[in-house]
């Protein structure tokens, strides 16, 4: 499997991140832009930025292209499509478990309501 | 683009209290979260939840608020005992908040922190691998899910 953007723990790391989803957000409203041009849109260093683009690049979020001595990045949207899937998977993962909340009490409520009250209210 | 924090909620025909006890009682959370839960339910308590196959994730209450409001750290670090202290960027935020609703209830959960869980950047890269098995457990199913539904779907 390849690494560029096969890794979703790594995908998941990269826009855990405040400074990355920023990042992101303005090379999406940019289109294409460069560590420099970056840089000037966020509050960290040029070579911060060429770090995060770094570790957005290994998740496959952003890809690169040298075009004569400046390196241009552009946000790979397969990447980001993953990233948001992956976080919709967590929603699911919350809708499941209320799912089962939801059974589990209303079973109780029909079997024992009032035990169960008692006990709770003290 | 990515959100930051999730946000679900649900209507039980229940009783509020019954709902309480269903969130914070280890017989009920070790069934619709885990396999089995310890819980300390007080402020700073532990919660050890366990599933079978893959050992244990940690929480710890944050607040509480009976029957009314209850949330969680999350621990991500890890699954040894050590793994069990709070400390900066290191979990999520997990709230329950219940609602009395006509004759049943209206609860609520909130999950945030994601963009607080990691450090920086050199860390980042230089903890790769300790990072992996943090999501270990909340990934497993979702690599299923990519490798069925995205990495299988046209990708070159």
């Amino acid at each position: 499997m390849s690494r560029r953007g096969g890794d979703v723990d790594e995908l998941w790391a990269a826009v855990a991140d405040p400074t990355r989803r920023r990042l992101l957000d303005v090379l999406l409203a940019q289109g294409e832009a460069t560590a420099t041009t970056l840089a000037r849109e966020l509050p960290v260093t040029r070579q911060a930025v060429a770090k995060h683009l770094a570790v957005l690049d290994r998740a496959g979020l952003v890809e690169s292209g040298r075009r004569g001595r400046e390196v241009r990045y552009v946000v790979r949207p397969q990447g980001l499509d993953l990233a948001a899937r992956s976080m919709a998977s967590v929603a699911a993962r919350w809708d499941q478990r209320l799912m089962a909340i939801k059974e589990i009490a209303e079973s109780v409520a029909r079997t024992e309501p009032t035990k169960v009250q008692k006990e709770v209210s003290r | 683009m990515v959100p930051e924090r999730i946000e679900r909620e649900i209507v039980i025909k229940a009783p509020r209290e019954i709902v309480w006890s269903v969130i914070t009682e280890p017989e009920h959370v070790g069934r619709w979260f885990s396999d089995s839960a310890a819980i300390d339910l007080r402020p700073g308590g532990a919660l050890i939840l366990t599933w079978d196959e893959h050992g244990p994730v940690y929480w710890r209450v944050e607040r509480i608020d009976p029957p009314r409001f209850v949330s969680f750290h999350w621990l991500r670090g890890g699954h040894d005992p050590g793994d069990l202290e709070l400390s900066e960027g290191n979990s999520t935020l997990v709230e329950f908040s219940l609602a009395e609703e006509g004759q049943g209830t209206r609860l609520r959960v909130v999950e945030s922190g994601f963009g607080g869980l990691t450090g920086s950047e050199e860390e980042n890269a230089k903890d790769a691998e300790e990072h992996r098995r943090g999501w270990e457990l909340e990934l497993d199913e979702l690599r299923d899910y990519v490798s069925t539904h995205v990495v299988g779907s046209g990708r070159p």
